[in-house]
């Protein structure tokens, strides 16, 4: 007890009382908070935009920067890194402060890490829209940003570290664990996952290859979720609902154990976004363990969140502040009971690769990260301007608003999901498929896509009603940009006392040591996943008759990568009926060793395309992609005229060869200089056999490139005896 | 398969010494005081806008 401070603000400092004055940084918090807002409008629009070109693909205004492929990545990084990333800044750097009792360590490495970030969101919505992409889910960035990324990222952590160290009060509150651990696993994460070989200032390579490269981007992804989207809004949430609500949190203890339990468990979960592909099957069921488990951690840090306002239910009619936080933590709830879940292979079996995976991240995106960082503008702009909130009446509006926003967009998604899904699957008396067209399942769940659109809509609509509402708050006050504030300073030489246990001395006190104990925590588990599967080689094993990709190929799949094929298309046919009567034989781990990235993909709006190649004639696909609704009535994916006149960068092609090999790809000795020419005669041939169909283009345009790479999709596999494709 | 015995001998190894971390770590007291921590982040240290 002897550690409390007293409240000293009434006081005036006198010099023997030993209290030191000083100011807490708002002018950070609100630059922050202003980037989040305006980064939230504008991810979510482009979410809208995108939610829109589901029925209406004309909305992508017959322009290649704008096409799903390339602006879906756009919508996910603006509201993961930009909107959640900026709030998170905003309410570490407020909570920060007033936890340890300090000023920021250093206000020009704030400003440094908020200019560095918002440059790098900047930099992200340039180069997304002109295709330059790793082709890797929520890594989308090219390695010159992954390295401004991690800079910052750094600057970040020194700011936070910094300031945990020059603090006046001596026991870390759990808010600040877990910004810690936050801030160790992402740069783990980030680093290990961006290992690229560039071949050009906007293009490079993934250093893995097939499984290994999808094993780690799913550690990273699933992980990006946990550490990103949750970890630090834990520590929001330990910090803001006893703020809030005037109340200490339900259980300390329980937010400590809270704490280790969820970063120890969750870094093991990423295998469940690969279940039944072609993973090694002990890495499959390691995921599904620690999802199962994860059930505990989640829900007992938000019942620790919901009962702190045990006793207090009457204020959370009356404060829009504690609605969004109460729906935020049940969003919480909710999603992080559904994802272990989803994490069973029977269930995942119906749900992966459809809209129900949609509807399960945005309950968690527009819930918890949404209406928690909804909560937190509404909590500090009043704060702040020192003046009361606009209008509670505008902020319950758009408390409604929001909440029917979500219920639109998650119910759809849901019934969409398991639809399509049961569509799949659905198999006639006789055998065969009931929907052997795919484009049925899409066509039959359109009008859950125009209602997901409206949700969106409601959902953004309600964020400008905030906007209005936080800038006439605003307006009536007037901001203070450094507050001041009195504490006593720590004890400099301090020495622990012998009988206090070694636990406080060496996890609380010491901010260094909490964070190499997180980060061993958070090692183990990706260790143990991820390291066989690289060395193991009974886990990948190989097929003779896979062969590198021929340099057309290679340019044919940059292109495919460049334009998101993969945010709507497969490449991973699961080893189910359904599955391989539709689509051909199931993927096999060593059909993906030369692929870097991997493609697999995590959403099937239109086809699975591993066993693509030789399918149709090549005619098809040139006519297919320049116009997809002349081969395919009813089809909802945009046309792709761009590249009937853009050419494939032959010059590049020595360079993509050379790294291929440096990446361990065997072409022979020598062939880098040979490829233009490999690549200019197999663009020949397919020139030749298009014009025998009546069809002039020239062997230079990338379309002859992406034809070259579709046509040889999973067939290497077909050459085995015995083998041959089922369709 | 042979891996398994060392996997499972592992996760035991690890099992038992987050238990025994977690036992030793309840009984020798380091659990005493959890309930300060949630109260002190309640006061404020801030001035009142007007005394600036």
């Amino acid at each position: 007890m002897t550690e409390i401070t007293e409240p000293q603000m009434e006081m005036k400092p006198k010099q023997d009382l030993g209290v030191d004055t000083f100011y807490y940084d708002n002018s950070i918090v609100r630059m922050f908070l202003i980037a989040t807002t305006i980064f939230g409008i504008i991810g979510m629009t482009v979410g809208l935009l995108v939610a829109c070109q589901f029925f209406w693909p004309e909305l992508n205004f017959g322009i290649q920067y704008t096409t799903f492929g390339r602006i879906r990545p756009l919508h996910t990084n603006a509201v993961i890194f930009a909107f959640v990333g900026n709030g998170i800044f905003s309410g570490v750097y407020y909570s920060l402060q007033r936890l340890c009792k300090a000023r920021m360590f250093s206000d020009l490495l704030s400003k440094i890490h908020f200019w560095g970030w918002q440059s790098i969101i900047l930099a992200a919505a340039i180069t997304l829209p002109l295709g330059f992409t790793s082709g890797k889910e929520y890594a989308e960035l090219e390695w010159p940003i992954d390295i401004a990324i991690a800079l910052i990222w750094v600057v970040f952590g020194i700011n936070m570290i910094g300031t945990i160290l020059k603090r006046r009060e001596r026991h870390l509150y759990v808010a600040i664990w877990f910004y810690i651990a936050t801030f160790v696993t992402v740069a783990l994460l980030h680093i290990v996952n961006s290992m690229e070989l560039p071949i050009s200032l906007f293009k490079s390579y993934s250093v893995y290859a097939g499984v290994q490269d999808a094993l780690v981007q799913w550690w990273y992804g699933h992980n990006a979720v946990a550490f990103f989207l949750t970890t630090p809004y834990l520590g929001l949430m330990y910090y803001f609902i006893p703020k809030a609500s005037n109340r200490p949190i339900y259980s300390y203890r329980l937010s400590i154990i809270h704490f280790w339990a969820l970063i120890f468990i969750y870094i093991w979960a990423g295998p469940h976004h690969l279940l039944y592909n072609a993973l090694p099957d002990w890495a499959q069921s390691l995921g599904v363990v620690f999802s199962i488990m994860l059930i505990a951690p989640s829900w007992g840090g938000m019942l620790n969140g919901l009962l702190t306002l045990r006793g207090a239910w009457d204020r959370v009619r009356e404060d829009p502040v504690l609605k969004f936080m109460v729906v935020a933590v049940t969003c919480y709830g909710m999603a992080t009971f559904e994802g272990p879940m989803l994490s069973l292979k029977n269930f995942n079996a119906v749900a992966h690769f459809t809209d129900w995976i949609v509807a399960h991240v945005h309950v968690g995106g527009l819930g918890w990260n949404g209406f928690m960082t909804f909560a937190m503008l509404y909590y500090l702009i009043p704060q702040m301007y020192g003046t009361k909130l606009y209008s509670k009446k505008l902020a319950n509006a758009h408390f409604w608003i929001g909440t029917m926003g979500i219920i639109f967009y998650a119910l759809p998604m849901y019934w969409a999901g398991f639809a399509q899904s049961l569509m799949w699957k659905q198999f006639t008396p006789e055998g065969t498929l009931v929907y052997s067209n795919f484009l049925e399942t899409v066509t039959q769940i359109l009008p859950m896509y125009m209602l997901r659109a409206f949700g969106g809509f409601l959902y953004l609509a309600g964020v400008f009603v905030m906007v209005y509402n936080l800038i006439k708050t605003a307006n009536a006050g007037s901001f203070i940009p450094n507050i001041k504030a009195q504490a006593a300073p720590l004890v400099k030489a301090y020495k622990p006392d012998p009988s206090e246990h070694w636990h406080r001395r060496i996890f609380e006190w010491r901010p260094i040591n909490l964070m190499i104990w997180s980060l061993v925590m958070v090692i183990i588990g990706g260790v143990v996943e991820i390291i066989p599967t690289f060395l193991v080689s009974s886990n990948v094993p190989t097929i003779t008759s896979v062969k590198p990709y021929t340099p057309l190929e290679l340019h044919g799949r940059d292109i495919y990568v460049r334009e998101g094929c993969y945010t709507c298309h497969s490449q991973m046919i699961r080893p189910f009926r359904s599955e391989t009567a539709r689509y051909g034989e199931y993927a096999k781990a060593g059909e993906f060793v030369y692929d870097h990235p991997f493609q697999w993909g995590s959403k099937r709006t239109g086809p699975d395309l591993l066993r693509i190649g030789n399918k149709y004639p090549n005619s098809w696909h040139y006519f297919h992609m320049l116009e997809p609704t002349s081969m395919s009535p009813g089809s909802i994916m945009p046309p792709y005229p761009w590249l009937y006149e853009q050419e494939w960068a032959k010059d590049m092609t020595p360079n993509k060869i050379n790294a291929m090999q440096t990446l361990g790809v065997p072409y022979a000795e020598g062939f880098a200089e040979e490829s233009v020419a490999d690549a200019e005669n197999q663009a020949l041939s397919i020139v030749v056999d298009l014009a025998s169909q009546g069809i002039e283009v020239k062997s230079d345009k990338e379309i002859i490139a992406l034809i070259a790479y579709l046509q040889r999709m999973g067939t290497d596999i077909s050459k085995i005896d015995g083998l041959a494709a089922k369709n | 398969m042979g891996v398994i015995y060392i996997l499972i001998g592992c996760s035991l190894l690890l099992a038992s010494s987050f238990l025994a971390a977690f036992i030793w770590a309840s009984k020798s007291g380091q659990y005493e005081d959890d309930y300060t921590p949630s109260v002190r982040i309640l006061f404020d240290d801030e001035t009142k806008p007007n005394d600036q």
